[in-house]
C-alpha cells in the first residue's frame, strides 16, 4: 500500500489545427511509440495494462474502444476505455498500480477534431435533451415514424445550420458563466483578456503550441463579442495532437532511470448534470483539489506548489479554476495576473506552455497536455520555458461544456 | 499488497425492450436497491463507477455526465468507462480496483442501458462500430458478424444446430424463476428454435438475445469495513481483462484466444489451477447461444470443442455438475449490453450468498466465474467471486 | 448455509422496478417523448496505409504491406504492425484471388428488414498475403448451397470509370474455375 507510483515516459505529437496527412491510429501510434522510448521499454512485454480516454462522439464511432488495441500496443493485452479527461485514466492507472497487481500501464488520450464537421452540434448533443437542448432554439418536430423529409429540390444542408432550425452554439453557457463570475469577484473582461495575452505569449516558447500570438489586451477587447461577454480571443480554438504517458511503480522506475517524478494525488469530483441547480463557482476544481492535497499531504498549497497548469478553454476560467484550487483568494486571481505573478517568473507560474488559449483545446487530451507540461518542466527539459526551483507541480482540467466534472494531479520531483 | 474486496449488495431493475423511465430513473432505481440490500446510506459510498454502452443509443454525448445523479454520484467521484459489450463485467473490475488500491473504503458500481430511445431501431446505432472503410461500404449489419463467428466455430469443430439450440432452450428456461426477464419461456423446446425464422444463416431469430433497457447496481466495500454489513462476506478472487487486435478479418475466430488470456489472468489470481474442477459456476456472455459454448471453451472450462458435447450431456444444467448461466442469461432474461453486469456478476454474488430464490443452484457454490464480451469480438473481462 | 435456511429465503432480487411501454403507447402520444436529430458529420483523414489501399482499388489491383520483423505481408494494410509494433516496410501487390475463410447468408438488409434474395457475404483471404489476412465482401454468381468454407474464389471488379477509391470497387467475389489456379 505505501508503495508509491512514478511516470516513466512521456511521449505526444506535435499540435496541430489540422492534420488531413495521418489517421487518427497514426496519431496515436506516435504518441505511445515516443513514451515506450522515453520510457525504454517495449510495450508488447512490460506493459501490464493499457488505457485509452475517449468519447465515441469525438471520434465517430460508436464504439470507440474497438479502435484502440493495436496502435498502442495493446493487442492481446488487458486495455479499456475510461470515458473522461486524459486526467482520469492517470488517475485509473495509479489507482490500477496500487492493487499491486498491475505494474506498469500506459495511458493515452488524444484528440483529432479536424475530423469532426460538426463540433458544436456535437458539443449541444451532451445536453440533457429535454430540459436544456431545446433551449437552443426551435426544433423541427416531424411526426413520429418520420425524419424531416429531403428531396432534391430541399436537400440535407451539410454543415452548419438547417433552414428549418436555428440552433445556438452551446459556448453560450461559458458566456452566461462568465457574466456570473464578473460580477462576483469584480474581475473585469480587461484581466481576463490578459490571460490570453499571457497564454498566447507563453506559447512561443512551447515548440509544439499551434496558436502562439503576439496581441494586447487592446487586440482582444477589440476582437467581436460572440457569446457576450465571451469574445473571440477569450475562447480557446481546436486543435489535433495526441498525448500518452507511463506510470510504474516505484520499484521498476528506479530499475530503468534515475530521474524520478511522483504522481503524489490526484482527485476527481462530479457536480449535478442540471445545469439550472449546479452553481457556476467550479466546485468540482474545489472539491477535487481537495481530495487531491489530502492524498499528496499538501496542507498550505499556495507554498508548496511551485507550477500549476490549470484548465483555460475559456479566459475566465484560468482565474476561476485558480481561485476555486485555493491558490488564490476569491477574487485575488486577476490582481496576482496583473502583478505579474502568473508569469514565467513569478511567483506562481501558471500556464507556462500557453495553456488550451495558446496550444489549443484538445479535448480529451488537455488534461495530458497539461501533466505532460508540468513533467517536463519537474525533469528540467523545458528548454527556454523552464521554470527555476519546481519540485511540485499541479495539473488540472476540466470536461467542457456542459459538464461539472473536473480533475486534479500533483505530480512531485524525487 | 492489495486489499480484498467484498460485494454487499446488488440490485437490477426490470429488463424490456423499451422502459418508461429515463436513464437517470433507472440507475436511481438499481442503485435504490442495492443500497438498501447492502442497508448502507448514499453518504457511506466513497465514489461511483459508471458503466454503459454506446452514446448512440441514448443519444446523450457524454451520456456518463448526463446519469450521474441517477446513480447517487453527485459531489462525490465519478468516472465511466465503456468496454463495447465487455462492460458488464468491466464496470465491476473497475470498481475492485478502486477499493483494492486502497483509496475508497465502499465503492458502487452501476450499469444503465437506453437501447429504446434509438429510432427505428437500435441496429442503426450499430451501423457505426463498424470501420468506414473496409466495412460500412458495404452495408452490413450486426447480426452477419456473429453468423460469420458461428459458421466458422460450428465448421471447425462439426457440431450440429439441435446442439447449440439447446443452449436456447436451457437459458430461456432458466430465466423463469428470474423477476426481471424478458424472455422466459418454461414451454420452448429445441424444435420451436430450428424453426423460427432464419435471420442470417447460421443465426435464427431465437437464437439472439433482444435488445433491451434496464440498469443494475453492485456496491464493493473493502476488508476493513465489511464488518460493518455483514458476517459472511463474498470475496472478489479475482479479475482479467483482455483485448484481440481491431482487424477482425486477420484472424481464426473459431477460438476466443482473447477470452482465454482474461481467463488465465484471472485464474492466476485467484489461484486456480484446475478451472473444470475447482470452478462451480460460471455466468459467460450469451448474446446468441453458440457464444456461451464459445466463452466455456474460452473460459478453460472444457477442451475446444467439447462443449456441445457437455451440454447435450445435461452437465450445464443448474442440476449439472458444472452449471452455466443459472440466472437465464441474456437469452432469458434480456440483453441490455452494460446492464447484463445484473446477470452476470450480482448473479454471481446472489447465488454464492444463497439468495437466488428459485434459481439458486443446489450444493454448496463456492466459486463462481462471469465473463462479459465486447467490441468486434475483441474484448474479455472475466471476474472470479468467491465465499 | 444448509438446505432449508437457504430455501427460507425470498429470491433476489425481491422485486423488478422499471414500466414497460411497448410502440403503441407512443403513437397513441399515451407517453412523453422528446425527438432530437443531431447533425454529425465526420470526414476522416485515412493516413497513407488506406489512402494508398483505396488508389490501388481503384486502378484495380489489392496491395497489401509487409512487416520485415514478424515476415508477414498484411492486407488491409497499415503502417505499424500490432503484433512487434513496429512500423511496417515495402508495399506488396497481390492476386484478387482468395480462399473463403467464413461466410453467412443474410435475410436480413443493413436497417434488419426482411428481403427475399439473400445477401451472401463472408471473408476472404487473400493470396499472396499471411495466412487468413483478408477482409469481407460480398459473394456473387453463386447460389447459396455452393459457398463453402475454404472455397476459391475471385475478384470480380467494377468497370474502370465506375470506380471511385472505395472497397465496393470489387462488385463480389465468385467462384474460381478450374482453370484459372
Amino acid at each position: 500500500m505505501s508503495k508509491k507510483v512514478c511516470i516513466i515516459g512521456i511521449g505526444h505529437t506535435d499540435f496541430n489545427s489540422m492534420t488531413p496527412d495521418v489517421e487518427w491510429k497514426e496519431l496515436m501510434y506516435e504518441a505511445c511509440q515516443k513514451a515506450y522510448v522515453d520510457a525504454g521499454i517495449n510495450p508488447r512485454k512490460d506493459v501490464d495494462s493499457f488505457i485509452t480516454c475517449a468519447e465515441d462522439y469525438w471520434e465517430g464511432f460508436s464504439i470507440f474502444d474497438e479502435f484502440v488495441p493495436d496502435q498502442i500496443g495493446a493487442t492481446l493485452r488487458p486495455c479499456c476505455t475510461v470515458c473522461g479527461d486524459g486526467l482520469y485514466g492517470l488517475g485509473n492507472a495509479y489507482m490500477q498500480i496500487k492493487t499491486g497487481v498491475i505494474n506498469v500501464v500506459s495511458v493515452e488520450a488524444h484528440s483529432k477534431v479536424s475530423d469532426l464537421l460538426t463540433y458544436g452540434d456535437i458539443v449541444l448533443h451532451a445536453f440533457d435533451p429535454l430540459y436544456e437542448r431545446p433551449i437552443s432554439g426551435p426544433i423541427e418536430r416531424p411526426n413520429y415514424g418520420g425524419s424531416p423529409k429531403y428531396s432534391q429540390d430541399h436537400p440535407k444542408p451539410l454543415v452548419g445550420k438547417t433552414n428549418e432550425t436555428e440552433r445556438v452554439h452551446p459556448y453560450f453557457l461559458a458566456g452566461l458563466e462568465m457574466q456570473y463570475y464578473l460580477k462576483k469577484t469584480g474581475t473585469t473582461e480587461e484581466q481576463c483578456a490578459l490571460v490570453a495575452v499571457k497564454n498566447k505569449k507563453n506559447a512561443f516558447f512551447n515548440p509544439y503550441a499551434d496558436y502562439e500570438a503576439n496581441i494586447t489586451v487592446d487586440d482582444v477587447m477589440k476582437s467581436e463579442y460572440l457569446f457576450k461577454p465571451l469574445k473571440r480571443y477569450d475562447i480557446s480554438p481546436n486543435v489535433d495532437g495526441a498525448v500518452c504517458f507511463v506510470l510504474a511503480d516505484e520499484e521498476t522506475a528506479k530499475s530503468l532511470s534515475d530521474n524520478m517524478i511522483y504522481l503524489e494525488g490526484f482527485g476527481w469530483s462530479s457536480e449535478t448534470p442540471w445545469i439550472s441547480t449546479r452553481g457556476m463557482d467550479a466546485l468540482y476544481a474545489k472539491r477535487a483539489a481537495k481530495m487531491a492535497y489530502k492524498m499528496a499531504g499538501i496542507t498550505q498549497p499556495r507554498k508548496e506548489i511551485d507550477i500549476v497548469e490549470v484548465d483555460d478553454r475559456f479566459t475566465y476560467k484560468e482565474l476561476q479554476h485558480l481561485e476555486a484550487l485555493g491558490l488564490a483568494r476569491e477574487g485575488e486571481a486577476a490582481k496576482m495576473l496583473e502583478e505579474g505573478e502568473l508569469n514565467l517568473d513569478g511567483a506562481l507560474p501558471t500556464n507556462v506552455s500557453g495553456g488550451s488559449l495558446g496550444v489549443g483545446n484538445c479535448l480529451e487530451a488537455t488534461g495530458l497536455q497539461k501533466a505532460l507540461e508540468i513533467v517536463t518542466q519537474l525533469r528540467g527539459h523545458a528548454g527556454k520555458r523552464q521554470v527555476t526551483d519546481v519540485e511540485t507541480g499541479l495539473a488540472q482540467a476540466w470536461r467542457g461544456i456542459p459538464s461539472g466534472s473536473g480533475v486534479v494531479a500533483i505530480f512531485k520531483k524525487g | 499488497m492489495k486489499k480484498q474486496v467484498a460485494v454487499i449488495g446488488a440490485g437490477m431493475t426490470l429488463f424490456r425492450r423499451k422502459l418508461k423511465e429515463t436513464g437517470k430513473e433507472l440507475s436511481f432505481l438499481a442503485t435504490k436497491m442495492a443500497m438498501e440490500e447492502a442497508g448502507i446510506q448514499k453518504d457511506e459510498i466513497d465514489m461511483v463507477v459508471m458503466g454503459s454502452a454506446p452514446d448512440a443509443f441514448d443519444g446523450i454525448h457524454m451520456k456518463g455526465e448526463n446519469l450521474l445523479d441517477g446513480a447517487a454520484a453527485v459531489g462525490k467521484p465519478y468516472v465511466r468507462v465503456f468496454n463495447g459489450g465487455g462492460t458488464g463485467v468491466f464496470a465491476p473490475i473497475a470498481g475492485w480496483w478502486h477499493v483494492a488500491s486502497g483509496v475508497a473504503d465502499v465503492c458502487l458500481v452501476v450499469c444503465e442501458e437506453k437501447m429504446g430511445s434509438c429510432y427505428p431501431h437500435p441496429q442503426t446505432a450499430f451501423r457505426h462500430i463498424w470501420d468506414p472503410i473496409l466495412d460500412r461500404p458495404l452495408n452490413p449489419n450486426l447480426v452477419w458478424l456473429f453468423a460469420m463467428e458461428m459458421n466458422r466455430y460450428m465448421t471447425v469443430h462439426n457440431i450440429k444446430k439441435e446442439d447449440i439450440a439447446l443452449v436456447a432452450v436451457k437459458n430461456k428456461r432458466n430465466a423463469v424463476g428470474h423477476p426481471c426477464a424478458q424472455l422466459a419461456d418454461p414451454n420452448i423446446t429445441v424444435e420451436d428454435v430450428l424453426n423460427s425464422e432464419v435471420m442470417a444463416w447460421p443465426v435464427q431469430r431465437l437464437d439472439i438475445s433482444p435488445p433491451s433497457d434496464g440498469a443494475s447496481a453492485l456496491i464493493f466495500c473493502s476488508e476493513d469495513v465489511v464488518h460493518k454489513f455483514t458476517d459472511d462476506p463474498i470475496w472478489v478472487a479475482g479479475v482479467g481483462w483482455n483485448i484481440d487486435s481491431t482487424m477482425w478479418t486477420n484472424r481464426d475466430l473459431y477460438f476466443p484466444r482473447y477470452v482465454a488470456n482474461a481467463a488465465k489472468m484471472a485464474y492466476k489470481m485467484a489461484g486456480i489451477t484446475n478451472p473444470p474442477k475447482e470452478i462451480d459456476f460460471a455466468e459467460p456472455y450469451d448474446p446468441f447461444d453458440y457464444k456461451e459454448l464459445h466463452h466455456m471453451e474460452g473460459l478453460l472450462l472444457c477442451k475446444k470443442g467439447e462443449a456441445p458435447i457437455l451440454t447435450r450431456e445435461g452437465v450445464t444444467q443448474r442440476d449439472g455438475d458444472l452449471p452455466i448461466c443459472p440466472s437465464g442469461g441474456l437469452l432469458g432474461v434480456g440483453n441490455p449490453i452494460a446492464a447484463t453486469m445484473g446477470q452476470k456478476v450480482c448473479e454471481l454474488y446472489w447465488q454464492l450468498a444463497g439468495k437466488a430464490g428459485k434459481r439458486q443452484i443446489p450444493g454448496d457454490p463456492r466459486v463462481g466465474v462471469g465473463q462479459a464480451w465486447g467490441d468486434i469480438m475483441q474484448m474479455a473481462t472475466v471476474m472470479i467471486l468467491k465465499r | 448455509m444448509s438446505e432449508e435456511e437457504k430455501r427460507q429465503f425470498e429470491g433476489y432480487p425481491k422485486y423488478a422496478p422499471g414500466t414497460h411501454v411497448r410502440d403503441k403507447h407512443i403513437y397513441n402520444k399515451e407517453i412523453t417523448y422528446t425527438w432530437w436529430e443531431p447533425e454529425v458529420q465526420y470526414s476522416w483523414s485515412l493516413g497513407p496505409a488506406m489512402s494508398r489501399f483505396l488508389q490501388e482499388l481503384k486502378a484495380g489491383k489489392i496491395i497489401g504491406k509487409k512487416c520485415n520483423t514478424c515476415d508477414r505481408v498484411i492486407v488491409p494494410p497499415r503502417m505499424f504492425c500490432e503484433y512487434c509494433y513496429n512500423p511496417t516496410g515495402e508495399w506488396v501487390y497481390l492476386k484478387d484471388t482468395g480462399t473463403v475463410e467464413t461466410f453467412s447468408i443474410s435475410y436480413l438488409d443493413p436497417d434488419a428488414r426482411r428481403i427475399e434474395e439473400p445477401i451472401l457475404i463472408g471473408v476472404i483471404s487473400i493470396d499472396g498475403a499471411a495466412p487468413k489476412h483478408g477482409f469481407m465482401h460480398y459473394f456473387g454468381e453463386m447460389k447459396p448451397e455452393e459457398l463453402k468454407i475454404g472455397m476459391r474464389v475471385k475478384a470480380v471488379w467494377k468497370p474502370e470509370n465506375e470506380r471511385t477509391g472505395s472497397i465496393t470497387d470489387i462488385k463480389y467475389f465468385r467462384p474460381l474455375r478450374g482453370d484459372e489456379e
